[in-house]
């Protein structure tokens, strides 16, 4: 839905030259910028060029390292010490602003150009009031006195929809949810209604029911305000829905811009249409995630002999509760099953439980109530402080959410894939282990060369490929993945799925799928359990639960997954 | 209001959270009086004359008799009705050579913490905004320096340049020189007495004898307090809400005041805490170079000459202080930190 | 210590002088304190009169003392005294404090809340008060100086092995060897401890200073170590009578002798940190 009228939405270099013939808010040439490191010099920004027109929503598009945040700073100047614009200019209303000095830049931020970032409580100011620093940001600009400074600080609060604003005048950050401080961001933001508000990934990190809510107030506020605004995320959803125009960043350069419809749906360059291959859509398979890696992917369908009668379920878990000192109840009366070879999804957002959950099946935890039956034994009663010395250890494994936190710093690759064989195999060193451990290497897609490495020295892909090598060393019979992709760029997210589905096929393993993706989920598994508050939901085969799911809550999480080729821009009423 | 009575909760419960290090802090020097050598019978006899009556009479109504816990109970008894005991080689009650010394030790201690605090912070802070500059290389040069230099070094250095070499500062010894009466006595501290007198012949006088000890007590803390300040500085100047704070265009002055340095004085105020507890060791250090007539070196005295009662004396007032100090770190952390809960 | 290490090692050094300079302070000092004795020139302590309180000369580096001893010679044979003395006293609350630390931070609990009243007890106390009291309850000799030094220092390394320990026992690695059939007390020795390890020897490189200082301090007041002894604490108090009359090198050098040595490995100690880090390694 355009919102200006002289914006036409067009599609790849005409969009620049139509922007610029309509004289654009602000308008980037051949930007450069250069980072000084130990290791020498680094060009972050290699000669990008963009524009926006007044009230208009651009997206700028990347994964991790492609440059497009600090574009965003480069343009505010809010880079930091060992990053400086090396070339080109940043045109802001006709005027270059690349080379303005510190006072006409004060001038300028918050007024005519503001920010929202990242890890929203982390940008707020932890010993002052919130209230307090809205104010901070009207005085910046306007000669006001401190209460009349107080009374819109609370217009503000109550123009981004903050339940009792009165009272959260004098909160603190850490007393707010990360939702509301992205809305108290988003209230100093505006507060002096700039014509430019540049949002640097905003909803990163929040739970996707926030993070709708949040896009779609920015989205409202900036439409009624008429500002323009540069949305930055890495989420191709989320640029979908809420830009008019997106320009796709690799490594520090502009491969493409359009309008997302025509940039998602037929994209042009190469590197784009690996990305929206990448982009778990709603109808997408693991095998569409990355058209050359596909062959890697049998065509045939998951064959599993059916078990034989009387045959017991690999994992049943029954009426499970986990209490934490101070009478937090973090789980509450979980039952659900998982027959061998199968996959199940554990879904949620933050707070419900499910990495309690995996770890009390992985026996890392003990349970407060409640049974954990694996292969029909009892384990649960096994305190964890033993569970290592169980037959049932090696049958049991966990790929963790951050492959960074989950080696050894001290470890190389080679000991930490060999690590299990050592301790549950009782392997020594010799031909057998290294055989066994280049083997799991070779299988999780890490080329043997980089075994030597220690994990500082590996990509965030290669660690991810470390710790699923360490956990099917063993031939587990039951792999829990605690979000084995959520600190991962999409692309590498998909090599990843395809790859533990890969496993999964040829193994027979079963899977417990801990995600707060649903798009993943609803690929990877063929039943799901929704959980809320350490309870569950709904729980069911995947395809009945993502076409029509039964809860109010499954529905909510559902409608919050933003999708591809969805409606565009779809702006929600004023409230 | 609120804030108030939440400030009243936290210190009441922080207090009620310090008595048990208090106690274990009175049983210590309890087990550390019974180790001493000697009996403990002979401190609190009326002199190195006693006879053997005398201390039998006295231990029997010290109850050394009596088991261990009985003997506890007595000791903290006597605390409580703040009976430490005679020392030996003054002859008065260990309290009230105390409560006399007290005043010097402290105005010595108090004017070292101020004169470091407002040297260091200001070093800090000027090093971590200017980062990489001339001025950040000496600051770092002289806090590696500074922590290198025992007390006792610096402190006969400053007197063999100013007093011997330069002949300006007075003979160190004492807190007023010989032709100086002292002022009438309220509060202990000469500075203040002096100028609550409004003698400021007096005060001139005092004032020259402080220098030199508070400046090298001053010297030692200088170093940490303009470390901790210069790192609490950057990582306030690198943090994300400071960036915030400078996208919306506030002014110089409120992004490095208001915004950095609030916070970075955060962590210097815990580490002051620590740094007074140095302080406090310090003086042993810095009053027997200077002949400083308080608390530390009459402990000290006595430790040389076997004289128990006031060591113990000194160091359970050492342990209160100590104890108070940080309480009041701690209250203060509450009222400038809004995350500290009063949990 | 393998050639990787070896490799980056003199591969810091050599981008890194400063600590060059700490370390090869360092070990000139240990030298120094192994073969003093048999390198001085003149007998450490024997008295010559006639030549007392002489400045600083060709023939007396440093100038002699109130007795004829010459200063540089008793400078130099200190040097092991000073430094067994803090070396005992570190190595001692060292392997203490990081095995009690240690345990703290990962099992938590009754443990740990019972010595954590006990530093509590300990850290109520200005920690040089507290040395001057056990020393002087203990008896005032040598040993007990290392003894009160260490018991002064141990806190610090409770607190820190258990803070550096408590970080870690939740991170994904610790889990992960669970998962892979560690035991917890292997988790503690073959994980938690190699992990904590570098940033405690930083510690004890600069702990190693402060003991220093604080021997010094003890012996300067009139603890410890006794008179004839040379030792650099005590060989200030010594020359502080004379300071008044001008005669500075009698506390100069004792004090350039502490300073060196704190310097050196209050350095080292910071280069260490960059050393042993294996991020840093590239």
């Amino acid at each position: 839905m355009p919102r200006n009228d002289e914006e036409v939405p067009s599609s790849g270099r005409e969009t620049m030259v139509t922007a610029t013939a309509s004289e654009p808010l602000l308008a980037i040439d051949d930007l450069h910028v250069r980072f000084s490191t130990r290791s020498g010099t680094v060009e972050a920004v290699r000669g990008v060029s963009l524009s926006v027109a007044a009230g208009e929503t651009l997206g700028i598009v990347g994964e991790s390292g492609s440059g497009k945040s600090v574009t965003a700073f480069a343009i505010t100047r809010l880079l930091d010490a060992a990053g400086r614009i090396s070339q080109g200019s940043i045109r802001f209303k006709g005027q270059d602003i690349s080379k303005a000095s510190s006072k006409q830049l004060r001038s300028l931020h918050g007024a005519a150009i503001s920010m929202i970032f990242q890890n929203p409580r982390g940008a707020l100011n932890p010993i002052r009031s919130v209230g307090r620093q809205i104010a901070d940001a009207i005085m910046a600009h306007e000669p006001i006195s401190a209460s009349e400074g107080r009374a819109r600080a609370l217009d503000l609060l109550k123009a981004v929809l903050i339940r009792d604003p009165e009272k959260r005048l004098d909160a603190y950050p850490h007393e707010l949810s990360g939702g509301m401080c992205q809305r108290v961001m988003i209230a100093m933001a505006i507060a002096c209604e700039p014509a430019l508000l540049i949002a640097d990934e905003p909803t990163t990190g929040l739970d996707v029911t926030t993070q709708k809510t949040v896009m779609d107030l920015v989205a409202r506020i900036t439409a009624e305000r008429g500002m323009a605004m540069i949305l930055i995320t890495h989420d191709l959803g989320l640029a979908s829905r809420y830009c008019q125009r997106a320009v796709v960043m690799e490594r520090g350069q502009v491969v493409e811009q359009a309008a997302p419809a025509t940039l998602f749906s037929a994209p042009q360059h190469p590197y784009t249409k690996r990305l929206v291959a990448a982009s778990p859509t709603a109808t997408s398979t693991i095998a569409d995630l990355a058209p050359e890696g596909a062959s890697a992917v049998p065509a045939v369908e998951l064959f599993r002999p059916k078990p034989a009668p009387g045959t017991p379920l690999l994992l049943e878990v029954q009426k499970l509760v986990k209490r934490y000192d101070g009478g937090v109840t973090a789980v509450d009366d979980v039952s659900f099953s998982i027959a061998a070879g199968e996959s199940l999804g554990l879904v949620g957002e933050s707070g419900s439980g499910k990495s309690t959950i995996s770890r009390m099946i992985c026996r890392l935890i003990d349970p407060s109530e409640g049974e954990i039956l694996f292969d029909g034994r009892a384990i649960g009663s096994l305190p964890a402080r033993d569970f290592h010395r169980s037959e049932f250890r090696r049958d049991i494994q966990i790929v963790f959410q951050d492959p960074t936190d989950s080696l050894n710093p001290r470890f190389n690759a080679f000991d930490c894939i060999a690590h299990p064989l050592r301790r549950l195999l009782g392997m020594k060193n010799g031909s057998a282990l290294t055989g066994r451990v280049s083997e799991c290497a070779e299988r999780a897609g890490l080329p043997s060369e980089l075994l030597e490495r220690l994990p500082h020295q590996l990509s965030g892909g290669q660690k991810a490929r470390v710790g699923i090598a360490r956990a099917i060393a063993c031939r587990p019979r039951l792999l829990v993945l605690d979000e084995p992709t959520a600190a991962l760029d999409v692309s590498v997210q998909a090599v990843i799925l395809q790859l533990l589905d890969r496993l999964r096929r040829e193994d027979g393993l079963a899977l417990l799928f801990v995600s707060h993706d649903l798009n993943v989920v609803r690929m990877m598994c063929e039943r799901t359990v929704v959980l809320q508050n350490g309870r569950v939901v709904e729980q069911g085969e995947s395809r009945t639960l993502f076409s029509a799911p039964a809860t109010a809550y499954a529905r909510e999480l559902l409608d919050a997954v933003l999708h591809l080729g969805g409606p565009t821009a779809r702006m929600p009423e004023p409230a | 209001m609120s804030q108030l009575s939440i400030t009243a909760k936290r210190a009441g419960w922080r207090f009620a959270s310090s008595l048990p290090a208090l106690f274990g802090v009175l049983v210590f020097t309890f087990l550390l009086m019974r180790v001493l050598p000697g009996d403990p019978a002979v401190f609190f006899a009326s002199g190195p004359t006693a006879g053997k009556e005398e201390i039998e009479t006295i231990r029997k109504q010290m109850g050394l008799d009596k088991p261990v816990p009985e003997q506890l109970l007595r000791y903290l008894g006597d605390i409580g009705t703040g009976n430490l005991g005679r020392s030996l080689t003054t002859g008065q009650p260990v309290l009230s050579d105390l409560k006399s010394r007290l005043p010097a030790s402290l105005e010595l201690t108090f004017s070292a913490l101020l004169i470091a605090l407002v040297t260091a912070v200001p070093l800090g802070v000027a090093a971590a905004l200017k980062q990489g500059s001339g001025i950040d290389h000496i600051v770092r040069f002289i806090c590696a320096l500074g922590v290198c230099v025992p007390t006792f070094v610096s402190g006969l250095l400053l007197i063999y340049v100013f007093y011997y070499l330069l002949g300006f500062a007075p003979d160190p010894t004492g807190r007023v020189d010989i032709f100086t009466s002292p002022p009438p006595l309220v509060t202990g501290f000469l500075l203040i007495d002096f100028a609550l007198a409004g003698d400021w012949e007096g005060w001139r006088a005092a004032a020259s004898q402080l220098v030199l000890p508070a400046f090298t007590m001053a010297l030692f803390v200088v170093a940490p307090l303009a470390r901790i300040t210069r790192a609490a500085m950057l990582a306030s100047l690198g943090s994300d809400f400071l960036r915030t704070a400078r996208s919306l265009g506030l002014s110089r002055r409120k992004v490095i005041v208001t915004y950095a340095l609030r916070n970075a004085l955060l962590p210097v105020l815990t580490i002051a805490g620590i740094v007074f507890s140095t302080m406090l060791g310090a003086n042993v250090l810095v009053e027997k170079v200077f002949s400083w007539p308080g608390v530390a070196s009459y402990a000290l005295d006595a430790l040389l000459s076997s004289d128990y009662a006031p060591v113990q004396g000194f160091v359970l007032l050492m342990a209160s202080i100590f104890v108070l100090v940080n309480l009041t770190v701690d209250v203060l952390y509450g009222i400038a930190d809004p995350r500290v809960s009063v949990e | 210590m393998t050639s990787a290490t070896l490799r980056h090692t003199v591969w810091i050094l050599r981008g890194n002088p400063v600590t060059a300079f700490a370390a090869a302070g360092a070990f000139a000092l240990c030298v120094l304190a192994v073969i003093g004795p048999w390198i001085v020139p003149y007998d450490p302590v024997a008295s010559d009169v006639p030549n007392a309180l002489l400045p600083p000369s060709a023939k007396y580096w440093a100038g002699t003392d109130q007795l004829g001893r010459d200063v540089f010679s008793r400078l130099i044979v200190a040097a092991g005294l000073d430094l067994a003395i803090a070396a005992s006293a570190v190595t001692l609350s060292f392997v203490i404090g990081a095995v009690i630390g240690a345990l703290c931070g990962y099992a938590g609990g009754r443990l740990d809340r019972y010595v954590g009243r006990f530093v509590d007890v300990l850290m109520a106390f200005p920690l040089f008060v507290l040395a001057m009291a056990m020393v002087a309850a203990l008896g005032n000799r040598v040993e007990n100086i290392v003894i009160a030094t260490a018991i002064i220092n141990l806190p610090f390394y409770i607190r820190f092995a258990r803070a550096e320990v408590n970080v870690r026992r939740n991170a994904g690695w610790v889990e992960a060897a669970r998962a892979c059939g560690d035991s917890h007390v292997s988790v503690v020795l073959r994980f938690l401890l190699p992990n904590v390890l570098p940033a405690m020897a930083v510690q004890v490189s600069l702990n190693l200073g402060w003991a220093i200082l604080n021997a010094a301090g003890l012996s300067f007041i009139g603890l410890g170590v006794s008179a004839p002894t040379p030792e650099w604490g005590i060989m200030v108090a010594e020359g502080a009578r004379f300071i008044s009359t001008g005669k500075w090198w009698l506390v100069a050098f004792p004090g350039l002798a502490l300073m060196l040595t704190v310097l050196c490995f209050n350095l080292l100690g910071d280069g260490l940190r960059d050393i042993l880090d294996p991020r840093m390694r590239t």
